[in-house]
Parts: structure tokens; C-alpha cells; sequence
């Protein structure tokens, strides 16, 4: 069994791709100009680990750090 | 206007315009790919291309050594260059102008165009289902992109025509024939002008009215040359792209019933299906200009060349994705780089997606059995977007 699983968007890095929300709603938001952030404290509930690894796994920018607690 | 002579070393002489390229440029770039993660060719006033992934990507994210001003790969380089910010745009300018453009092309804001996208799909399948079969890039593909654009910046969509017209001027005759293109930009520039002056007079609720009343990072209104250049970029940028990108999806589609079935059978798949559609037949080839001496991928790179920033070449490198030549609708993993890597990440990515995803959708529910039409031809663009420019298709199921 894995630990709780964080997510976190690095702002300098993401550019607008909207790729995580595309894949991941619950874990990821967008602001007025399109860029990515992670909801509250990036703390992925359980049963949504696999998203947040597929969202990662599809940001083109390299732009999403997943981190186990 | 010059015509090239044929290719016959790709390695040390390629050419994006040479009629092969434009017909199957796949095995080409695989053969330049395992050559060099860096190309050169004398044409085009000297010209570089990244292979790989990573050596696109190196490019794409190196604004110090590479500039933006020129996004063509061209015939030739005129000193004064047509701006059309942010495309053409390198840091600190380009950020400011980025800005501006990024809230009417939000994911949240491409929902409520979508209606009227889906209305447009409807209206095109509407004049031609009960044929049995339609050249659909000419009276499909065509006409989604051109008339969302318009309907957001607040331009006739029946001005359609004139428009592709346009762009078929400046990014495919463009780039051997510098007078065709220069008139072409300066049509579209004095048709912006007439609707610009319309809303100094009457203002409204659009893309234009928007630019208009932006202001830069000192407070003050855009120029009129800002505004006007970086309409015409929304315009040349979301019409063939797009144009191109239903086009391939809907031609992959027609030769591959598998793929079809499962869409119409899985309709939850569409999104991820559309992004693999997007990385193996993306449309949008860039350029940068080399401004300073560097290394990219171990392969020196001098100054006065160009650089061929082929994101659909990336796209295919099998050191990047598995199985790189295949379509496979359910990957998973796909960091694909359709609309950039950086900083000039396409600015209407998400339009396109929504324009994709609806084109697609509409389709299949109105005529979920179709073919390639055994008696047509499919052409494709030339140079710098690739797509279907004739797309023959039959209705129903075959025999």
C-alpha cells in the first residue's frame, strides 16, 4: 500500500496546456488566463491516485510533481 | 515565384515544400531522424531541423538563442517583418501581449461557443448527407474553424472565402512567392482597419472590441498596429490548423472501422482519442531564427539560419512515445507537443480541441459508417500546416 499521494502544479513551468483539469477535474482548476493550479492543498483523495498520476503522465511541460506522504 | 529542384539527398538537402514531404512525410523524418538529432539544408537560406523530441523541445523552450520574429520558414528574408504579436514575439514583449489573449480562449470560455460549433457542423452535414458521399475538406473541415473564429471575433462568417483565400496566400503560396503574401497581408490588414474604425463608432461585445480596449502593462490602449497584428494572427492561426486537424482525424477515421466502432461504442474515449489524433497527425510546423551560436543535442547551430520547429516530427519520435507510428486511441500517456512546448504554447489550444471534439462527435452521430471514396483523391497542404485539402468519402457501408 502506497501513502497519501500530493499533487502540485510548479507555476513556472506550466503554460496553459489545461491538459491536468482536461484529465483530472477534482485535483486540478484553471485561472482566468488558463493556467493550472492544484485545488487546496493538492491532498488526492482516495480512490483518485490513478488520475493524478495520469495527469502528470500527460502535461507536457513537465509541469505537475506528484509526491507520496 | 521559384520552384524548388526535387529532393534527392533529405539528410544534407531537405525541403518541407518538395511534393513527397507534403504526401508522406513520415519515413522522411524517420530517415533525417536517424541521421542526426539535427538537420541542415542550404535551401530556404539556410535552414536547420531538430528530429527528436528533445531537440524540438530544447529549441522551443531557448528564447536567448532563438528568436520568434520570423515563424515561416521562407524563400526569402525581408528585413522588415509583418508582426503579429504574440506569435512573432520574443521575451519581455512577449508576455504582456500573451496575456491579453489567454481569457476569451479558456476551456470555460470555449464552452459556451460550443453550441454554436455544434450548430455549424450540423448546418454543413445538413447540405450534403442525403448525397451519399461529400469531399469532406471542402465543404466539412473547411468551414467549422473559419466560421467559430469569425463568430468570435465579430466578423461576418460569410466574409468565409475571402478569408481562407487569405490564408492560403501567406502560409502556402507564401513561402515561395513574397508579393502574393505581402498582398494578402496588407488585404486582411485594411479589412481589420474598416472593422476596428466600425467600433471606435459602435462598439460591441467580441475579440475585437476586446483587443481594443486592452490596455499594456502602463495602462495605455494597444497600437493600432498591435491590434491589427495580432488580429490577423487569429486569424491565420485558427482556420487551417484547426481546418487540418478535423481533416487527418476524420481521414484516419474513414480508413480505420476499428477505431470508428469503439468511438461510437466508447464515446468517454473521444477526449483521449482526440489527443492521439492531435500527437500522430498534428498540423503545426513553427520556425525560430538562430540570433546567437549554440549547440542543440550535441549538433552546432550558427546565426543567419533558420530553424524548421516541426512539432508533428517530434510528435513521431519513438524514443518519446511507444509504438510512435501507430494510433493508438487509448494511449495513455501522451506529453505530445501538437500546439508547442514554452512559452508561445498555442494560444487557441483549447478552441481547437472544442472545434475537434464537436466536428468528430456531430460526425459520427449523423454518418457513423464511412469510407474513403476508392474513385477520389486525398491532397494535402503544403509547407507549414499540414492537413487534407481534398478529402473524397462515401457514405454508409461498403459494397
Amino acid at each position: 500500500m502506497s501513502g497519501k499521494l500530493k499533487v502540485r502544479v510548479d507555476q513556472e513551468r506550466c503554460q496553459g496546456h489545461a491538459r491536468c483539469k482536461s484529465l483530472a477535474a477534482e485535483l486540478f482548476d484553471l485561472d482566468e488566463f488558463g493556467n493550472a493550479h492544484e485545488i487546496g492543498d493538492g491532498a488526492v483523495p482516495a480512490g483518485l491516485e490513478d488520475k493524478a498520476w495520469l495527469a502528470k503522465a500527460n502535461c507536457p511541460e513537465i509541469a505537475i510533481n506528484v509526491t507520496e506522504e | 515565384m521559384s520552384n524548388h529542384a526535387p529532393v534527392t539527398d533529405w539528410v544534407h538537402d531537405f525541403d518541407h515544400t518538395d511534393p513527397r514531404w507534403t504526401e508522406n512525410p513520415f519515413p522522411i523524418w524517420d530517415e533525417l531522424r536517424t541521421a542526426s538529432p539535427v538537420v541542415h539544408t542550404d535551401r530556404f537560406l539556410g535552414c536547420y531541423m531538430p528530429t527528436t523530441y528533445e531537440a524540438v523541445k530544447k529549441v522551443a523552450y531557448d528564447t536567448e538563442h532563438f528568436s520568434s520574429r520570423r515563424v515561416i520558414v521562407r524563400d526569402v528574408r525581408p528585413d522588415t517583418t509583418q508582426s503579429a504579436p504574440p506569435i512573432t514575439s520574443d521575451p519581455p514583449e512577449h508576455k504582456p501581449a500573451k496575456k491579453l489573449l489567454l481569457p476569451p480562449f479558456t476551456p470555460d470560455a470555449m464552452k459556451k461557443l460550443e453550441p454554436r460549433v455544434r450548430a455549424i457542423c450540423n448546418e454543413l452535414i445538413d447540405e450534403f448527407i442525403t448525397d451519399g458521399k461529400c469531399d469532406a475538406a471542402a465543404r466539412y473541415t473547411k468551414h467549422i474553424p473559419v466560421r467559430a473564429i469569425a463568430h468570435m471575433l465579430g466578423i461576418p462568417e460569410k466574409d468565409s472565402d475571402l478569408f481562407i483565400t487569405w490564408i492560403h496566400e501567406i502560409l502556402e503560396l507564401g513561402i515561395k512567392d513574397d508579393d502574393t503574401m505581402m498582398r494578402a497581408i496588407h488585404a486582411m490588414t485594411a479589412y481589420f482597419a474598416g472593422h476596428v474604425e466600425d467600433r471606435k463608432k459602435h462598439p460591441t461585445d467580441d475579440l475585437i472590441s476586446t483587443l481594443m480596449n486592452a490596455r499594456d502593462k502602463d495602462g495605455k490602449p494597444l497600437s493600432d498596429v498591435h491590434v491589427l497584428g495580432s488580429l490577423r494572427l487569429l486569424l491565420i492561426a485558427g482556420i487551417d490548423t484547426t481546418w487540418s486537424a478535423i481533416g487527418s482525424s476524420l481521414w484516419h477515421l474513414a480508413k480505420t472501422p476499428a477505431d470508428r466502432d469503439r468511438l461510437i461504442a466508447e464515446p468517454e474515449l473521444m477526449p483521449t482519442a482526440i489527443e492521439e489524433l492531435l500527437r500522430a497527425y498534428s498540423p503545426v510546423t513553427m520556425a525560430r531564427e538562430v540570433m546567437k551560436e549554440t549547440a542543440i543535442s550535441g549538433c552546432p547551430v550558427k546565426p543567419g539560419n533558420m530553424v524548421l520547429l516541426s512539432f508533428p516530427a517530434a510528435n513521431r519520435d519513438p524514443a518519446m512515445f511507444p509504438d510512435a507510428d501507430k494510433v493508438v486511441i487509448d494511449r495513455k500517456e501522451n506529453r505530445h507537443a501538437a500546439f508547442g512546448l514554452g512559452i508561445h504554447r498555442c494560444v487557441g489550444s483549447n478552441l481547437a480541441r472544442m472545434e475537434m471534439t464537436v466536428a468528430i462527435e456531430e460526425w459520427l452521430k449523423r454518418i457513423p459508417d464511412f469510407r474513403l471514396d476508392p474513385a477520389g483523391k486525398v491532397t494535402w497542404s503544403e509547407g507549414t500546416v499540414r492537413g487534407p485539402r481534398q478529402l473524397p468519402i462515401l457514405f454508409g457501408k461498403a459494397g
